[in-house]
């Protein structure tokens, strides 16, 4: 069988990016940690809005890192649900929002 | 997910119940390969192998693996077809260790410690010792379970018992998933019968604290996050009021060990306890300021060495022998399910440690 392009094990090896370019990785992390701390936004918000953007971006390691993120932080399966549909309406909208621009196009050149 | 179970590991008879087999996985290749390192090499990093205890500060006393409940994730692997109970004889000899040690907590647990036929006589007794802080681990459903058991928190008020239950989530599907259909209803009711009679209440000086466990292959989010969080719902949905969260992480024994293997989650899990190790916990472990008493008496560094079966390694090995000064001359005895209690800000029976 063909080893698979995503390895669910390849996400605690993360942190490895950093051996072949330390201090870029290391800033990267800092930067990382740091915006997920409490702030203006709960780290609960945050970890919702991690959890909407993985799905956005369609990254299966973000995806299982913050499903269980959202499960050790009390969040419900509804809470997430609904955090992926806001991920969700915003990229259909982002698509159909083109929509105007084909209907501009459309009618600038019909007569 | 897995089926919730209705009968024990040994009522089932299953593999895992013989320790043996818990502590072959425990052993397991995972750490004989190196990928994950044993905990005592992770220990002796910071000095601390052997782990030794520090003054002995809770006396947690397991009166029987008896319980009204079969809970998903129980390292006990309680239920109603556990017939292991402490005996009077084992408790008068326990009540003779209560009235001289020199632990401010006596922590009562099991099982439900409420289904040993002479629980109230016990308590009765040991609230007579002086103890600053008598707690009793009440699994809540208990209280409601039958008649003979409404009048629960009037009796721990009368002896100025410090209730400590266990409560997953403040939502009906987590709560009934990890712990049985009908829990949270239960729990919910016994909850404000507790409040009713002044648990959780400000200024009434009963302590009503909760205990959640993650109800599942995860490690428990921030204690303090999740204390606001739990507090809130329980307030707003049902008007009910306690006074602290302990977020505990699940030990990968028994039932819950049983269930990381089921579904193919231990090797995960093994790794998240090992990355969340945190230094700064190993110092305040449980095991250095707690004793643990079996339903017939034998000694234990914590709970979970109880279930596993690792009798201190000391001399006085039985309460009817005890003698805390040689008791606690002595190793700790660990092996990898003590990663549970180092990761993250730690846990213990009394929450985070670190």
């Amino acid at each position: 069988m063909s080893k698979p392009y995503y390895d669910p094990a390849d996400l605690r090896k993360f942190g490895k990016i950093t051996e072949w370019s330390e201090e870029i990785g290391n800033k990267f992390f800092d930067y990382y940690g740091k915006v997920f701390e409490e702030g203006a936004l709960s780290a609960r918000e945050k970890s919702l809005i991690a959890l909407a953007v993985a799905h956005v971006v369609k990254c299966p390691y973000c995806i299982d890192a913050y499903t269980k993120d959202g499960l050790q932080r009390g969040i419900t399966k509804e809470e997430m649900m609904e955090a992926v549909h806001a991920g969700a309406a915003i990229e259909s909208g982002a698509t159909l929002v083109h929509g105007v621009q084909m209907m501009n196009k459309y009618n600038k050149l019909s007569m | 997910m897995t089926k919730m179970p209705t009968k024990s590991l040994k009522a089932r008879e299953k593999e895992l119940a013989a320790i043996e087999k818990q502590m072959e996985v425990l052993n397991g290749e995972l750490f004989q390969s190196g990928e994950l390192p044993f905990f005592k090499d992770k220990i002796a990093e910071l000095g601390c192998f052997p782990l030794k205890p520090k003054k002995l500060e809770i006396l947690q006393i397991n009166v029987g693996y008896m319980c009204n409940q079969v809970c998903a994730h129980c390292h006990v692997d309680a239920g109603p077809d556990r017939k292991e109970i402490m005996t009077r004889e084992t408790m008068e000899q326990c009540l003779e260790v209560i009235r001289h040690t020199g632990a401010h907590t006596l922590d009562l647990t099991g099982g439900a410690p409420e289904m040993n036929p002479n629980f109230r006589w016990f308590v009765e007794e040991a609230a007579q010792a002086g103890i600053q802080d008598f707690i009793v681990r009440s699994n809540l459903t208990i209280i409601r379970a039958n008649k003979k058991y409404h009048d629960l928190p009037e009796f721990f008020k009368k002896h100025k018992v410090h209730v400590v239950s266990s409560m997953p989530h403040y939502t009906r599907g987590k709560t009934d998933k990890q712990r049985g259909n009908g829990v949270f209803d239960a729990s919910i009711q016994a909850l404000k019968d507790l409040n009713a009679v002044g648990y959780g209440m400000a200024d009434s000086g009963l302590q009503l604290d909760l205990v959640y466990n993650p109800s599942g292959a995860y490690l428990p989010g921030d204690q303090m996050a999740l204390e606001n969080d739990f507090k809130k719902a329980l307030l707003e949905d049902f008007g009910i009021h306690f006074n602290s969260l302990f977020a505990i992480t699940n030990l990968p024994i028994s039932r819950f060990l049983d269930y990381l293997l089921a579904s193919d989650n231990y090797e995960d899990y093994m790794y998240a306890l090992v990355e969340a190790y945190n230094p700064a916990a190993v110092a305040n472990v449980m095991c250095t300021n707690t004793l643990s008493v079996s339903w017939d008496g034998w000694l234990y560094d914590c709970d979970f060495n109880q279930m596993l079966d690792m009798k201190v390694a000391s001399k006085v090995k039985h309460i009817k022998d005890y003698n805390e000064e040689i008791v606690n001359d002595r190793n700790i005895i660990i092996s990898q399910h003590c990663y549970g209690c180092t990761a993250g800000a730690g846990s213990s029976c009394q929450g985070t440690v670190a």
